[in-house]
């Protein structure tokens, strides 16, 4: 395969940005969902 | 039918508001979310899958045209995304919506790093085919634009202290960077540049051999399929989040009392 330290670089870039976001959303999801339980045990 | 007209902006508020209710919208979101994700993570890894592995290699760019199964996506995902943001504004300015308001504040973010991996990609894949990572050319450059619009958005939304302001200011903001998305989309046709004309347009077909056009269409419903649960996660998010200030502020004026 020719070009491929660019293919990877990109590839590899694009699943971090990915990942990042992802793990971001899921940990300030969960820490919401618990907080909100805390609070209003009667909240879903 | 004058009535009719007069009272359609309002109905379409009414309707517009049924899903304003935080709890009927965490109830739905919550069932949606997994198709969502689900379905992108498959859409992904097919169009990458098939894009990357079986997909021929271009004539003239060789294997560095693979690029555009992550490339393409993300720079439609960029100018779709802020449109997403303008429908947003809209619906928050004419109608008040209070989930249109934290929706764009959510969709702000994700498009910016969705617009940052657009230039970035573009960059990797330009320096072998081009000989540099960036040129000044009219369709780089409105990108950047829009790059700097969503941070815009992004800045202005959390720099009030009363966050109404600061959605509002946002609202303007993203209404304005609307007339950008042309630019972006005929940079290629208005300028001479360096950056390639669409190769897939509504009105003709594709320039596109159909073995490297599929993948690309699986990869870019992918990508749409991935930020809308992103955006839809950060949007439960930060319903809940209000949702606790909310209770936080009542007992703390219940304690005063």
């Amino acid at each position: 395969m020719t070009h491929l330290p660019y293919i990877l670089s990109a590839y590899g870039l694009t699943a971090l940005v990915a990942v990042a976001l992802s793990f971001g959303a899921i940990s300030r999801l969960r820490s919401a969902r618990k907080r909100l339980a805390q609070l209003d045990p009667r909240a879903r | 039918m004058v009535n009719q007209i007069a009272t359609s902006p309002a109905r379409t508020g009414h309707v517009l508001h049924r899903f304003a209710n935080p709890g009927r919208f965490l109830r739905l979101a919550a069932k949606v979310q997994p198709y969502l994700t689900v379905a992108a993570l498959v859409l992904l890894t097919v169009g990458i899958g098939w894009g990357m592995f079986f997909a021929p290699a271009d004539r003239i760019q060789h294997d560095a045209m693979r690029i555009i199964y992550i490339h393409v996506p993300a720079a439609w995902l960029a100018s779709s995304g802020y449109l997403a943001l303008a429908v947003c504004s809209v619906l928050s300015l004419v109608w008040r919506h209070p989930l249109a308001d934290l929706a764009a504040a959510e969709i702000s973010p994700v498009g910016a790093a969705i617009t940052a991996v657009a230039l970035a990609t573009g960059s990797i894949w330009g320096r072998p085919m081009w000989g540099a990572w960036w040129v000044w050319d009219a369709r780089l450059t409105s990108v950047l634009v829009l790059f700097f619009l969503y941070l815009g958005h992004v800045a202005l939304v959390r720099a009030f202290d009363d966050p109404e302001r600061g959605q509002r200011a946002g609202a303007i903001l993203a209404l304005v960077g609307v007339v950008n998305l042309p630019i972006i989309k005929f940079s290629v046709d208005w300028w001479n540049t360096l950056h390639q004309p669409a190769s897939i347009t509504l009105s003709g077909s594709p320039t596109m051999d159909s073995r490297m056009l599929w993948p690309l269409l699986f990869s870019a419903l992918g990508f749409s399929l991935g930020f809308a649960a992103l955006v839809t996660a950060r949007l439960r998010a930060a319903v809940m989040e209000r949702r606790i200030r909310g209770l936080l502020l009542a007992q703390a004026r219940e304690g005063n009392t």
